[in-house]
């Protein structure tokens, strides 16, 4: 008798337990929390040269690009939604590559980036008549690195180096780079080959981009290299100086030296990164905005103003280097050329050689 | 002969004695041995997981890190966009997928004439059911976020989790349906019932428990995907809630991943507090199945 009834309870209870999710997942929405949910820490970050517009603005903003770039644009959105309400910042991290291609297909209006944007890049945007300006955000410096039991190798020749990753490279050993040096076999490890900085490695010491052996570790989570290195007494590898920085404690930086006698070794640090002594492998890094919705969208523009005017402070937040002043200062008087149409885009003028 | 033919006791006796038997005996517990290690390696993996996560993360779970949006700043960064994030693409996942996939399960087994085309049928679905994850995240990336130009949005993640999770709720509420006994149905049919009073009094009543469970299990393994979100466009970070479906957005996992990868100690910390929010959300979703399927168990009688 009972079953002739209770079909439709469990139909309903089912209906029940799926309006409960659905609620669930809608209910919050409302008041219940409260959208400005963490004062106090604050104070720290001081939003000094920008003024948010008195009328407000609304709108949407799609980003993508380096992860390497990621920290400084999030804490960009972060700081600025802060300060303005109602303009909604997406923030991804597909890499520099994956981050241009959607750039140029209009699909975002920021692309982050830690190299500049490569010929191939150019023609597709220039196809799709995506016109776009490139601001300098903050410095990166590449680190060569070795676990902390490794105190012989103090520094190394770009030449070295380029011997050492070159395609096909024989060096395996820690004496095949300096005779005087013991016999330990060498254990590799660098970023994967969708990174941008295996992109700048590759280009600035083995002299071609891509151009790498083969018989290494890669990984395109730098956390991983990192405890590859430290964990492996012949570690070697390469990546961010922000992992180094954080991991300082259990792995060593090798100086990096431009001539083949080791007599201008240089380390590197926040300095000789930002002065550029740190070379080749202290790298800018960047910011693409789309030209045509700089000129025509208020959020856009806002957001711009303020990530410029507060880009070293939001650097050094994100635990980057920041850029020199000057490139600042040329920033936001570009950005105000790109706002107010007169300027012309970094995509129309020609590259330079 | 005789030796079979005599009383228990003797033969007992003798084949106590032979070393065949001891042998068997022997080979027995080493099975037996092997089975429960078996068993207790399984469970220890999953203590082992769940000490060195909760060691390494409780201390950064306090009701902050659950309210505060997401941060660039590891000590003030929080969950609820990826919560909220989580839970909207859940409950849109399962207002697509459940009754589609009961529906198809229903169909299947009550309906549909035992022919080639069924058998077609059946087996994609099985195979479906085996199809990476990440490649639903391709399919739903091109397919609803490009063609249908749905964007990166939450009814683009929602109408992926959907796909990827529809073959497992057909396979189980088929199971489910199976396991009702012919004779209810054809007492039913023998009263003048019509196939659709059959399956809505008496199939679907019975197979409740088993649909349920099976649902929610492949509700709670839509939550913890990662890779098929990742292609078909949850972002890194959002600086607001959703509050829609044609908003973007992130998910607990993804922003997980996404601090596990940052340089910063203190970024690793909260990733494992992270994954204890997670595992609640995941365990409470479970224990749900669990209670459910009691309910519904006890209140069968046939």
């Amino acid at each position: 008798m009972s079953s002739l009834r209770s079909p439709l309870r469990h139909l309903t209870s089912f209906g029940v337990m799926l309006a409960l999710i659905a609620s669930f997942a809608i209910a919050p929405l409302g008041t219940a929390i409260a959208q400005d949910s963490t004062p106090g820490a604050g104070g720290e970050f001081d939003a000094a040269p920008y003024e948010a517009p008195a009328d407000g603005v609304e709108g949407e903003i799609i980003t993508d690009g380096s992860s390497t770039v990621f920290p400084i644009t999030q804490a960009a959105a972060e700081e600025f939604s802060n300060i303005v309400d109602g303009v909604d910042i997406t923030v991804d991290f597909s890499g520099t590559g994956g981050g241009f291609e959607r750039f140029c297909e209009g699909e975002t209006a920021i692309s982050n980036a830690s190299r500049a944007i490569a010929e191939d890049e150019v023609a597709i945007c220039a196809e799709n008549g995506v016109d776009y300006y490139e601001f300098e955000v903050a410095f990166d410096g590449i680190t060569v690195v070795v676990p902390e039991s490794n105190t012989e190798l103090t520094c190394i020749s770009v030449e070295t180096l380029a011997a050492v990753w070159a395609p096909d490279s024989e060096i395996t050993n820690l004496n095949q780079i300096n005779p005087e040096l013991s016999d330990l076999e060498l254990d590799l490890y660098g970023p994967g080959t969708d990174s941008g900085t295996f992109d700048y490695f590759t280009d600035a010491i083995v002299g071609e981009e891509g151009a790498s052996r083969e018989d290494y570790t890669p990984s395109e989570d730098d956390q991983v290299l990192v405890e590859g290195v430290s964990n492996s007494e012949g570690g070697f590898g390469y990546f961010g100086y922000s992992y180094f920085a954080a991991n300082e404690d259990v792995l060593n930086a090798v100086a990096v030296a431009q001539s083949p006698d080791l007599s201008d070794c240089v380390l590197p640090s926040p300095e000789t990164i930002q002065d550029g002594t740190y070379a080749p492998l202290s790298r800018p890094l960047y910011v693409y905005v789309t030209a045509q919705q700089l000129q025509e969208d208020p959020a856009l523009q806002e957001f711009m103003r303020f990530y410029l005017a507060n880009a070293e402070e939001l650097a050094v937040l994100a635990e980057y280097i920041g850029s020199p002043e000057e490139t600042y200062a040329e920033d936001v008087e570009r950005l105000e050329t790109a706002i107010d149409g007169s300027g012309t885009p970094d995509s129309q003028s020609t590259p330079d050689a | 002969m005789s030796i079979l033919s005599t009383p228990g006791g003797v033969i007992r006796g003798h084949l106590q004695s032979s070393p065949n038997v001891r042998r068997r005996k022997v080979r027995g517990e080493v099975v037996r041995g092997l089975y429960i290690a078996a068993t207790v390696s399984a469970v220890a993996a999953l203590v082992v997981l769940l000490i060195s996560i909760w060691t390494r993360g409780a201390s950064g779970l306090d009701w902050a890190f659950v309210t505060n949006m997401a941060s660039s700043r590891a000590e003030r960064a929080g969950l609820q966009t990826a919560l909220l994030g989580s839970l909207w693409i859940i409950a849109f996942t399962a207002l697509i997928a459940i009754p589609v996939g009961i529906g198809a399960a229903i169909y299947l087994e009550e309906y549909a004439p035992r022919t080639w085309w069924t058998r077609i049928l059946q087996t994609n679905i099985s195979n479906l059911a085996g199809v990476p994850s990440v490649v639903y995240g391709l399919l739903g990336l091109g397919i609803f976020a490009e063609i249908l130009a749905l964007g990166r949005t939450i009814i683009t993640g929602a109408l992926t989790m959907a796909l990827l999770i529809l073959p497992i709720i057909i396979i189980s509420s088929q199971e489910a349906i199976r396991a009702v006994p012919l004779s209810l149905r054809q007492g039913a049919f023998a009263l003048g019932a019509t196939p659709w009073q059959v399956v809505r009094h008496h199939v679907l009543p019975a197979a409740m428990p088993g649909i349920l469970t099976g649902t929610i299990l492949a509700l709670s393994r839509a939550v913890g995907e990662t890779a098929p979100l990742l292609v078909a466009g949850a972002t890194g970070y959002a600086n607001f809630n959703p509050g829609g479906i044609f908003d973007g957005y992130t998910v607990l996992p993804i922003q997980i991943f996404n601090w596990t990868g940052r340089p910063q100690d203190e970024f690793r910390e909260i990733a494992a507090a992270g994954i204890i929010v997670l595992m609640i959300v995941l365990l409470s979703m479970n224990s749900v199945a669990i209670f459910l399927r009691y309910r519904f168990s006890k209140r069968m009688r046939w």
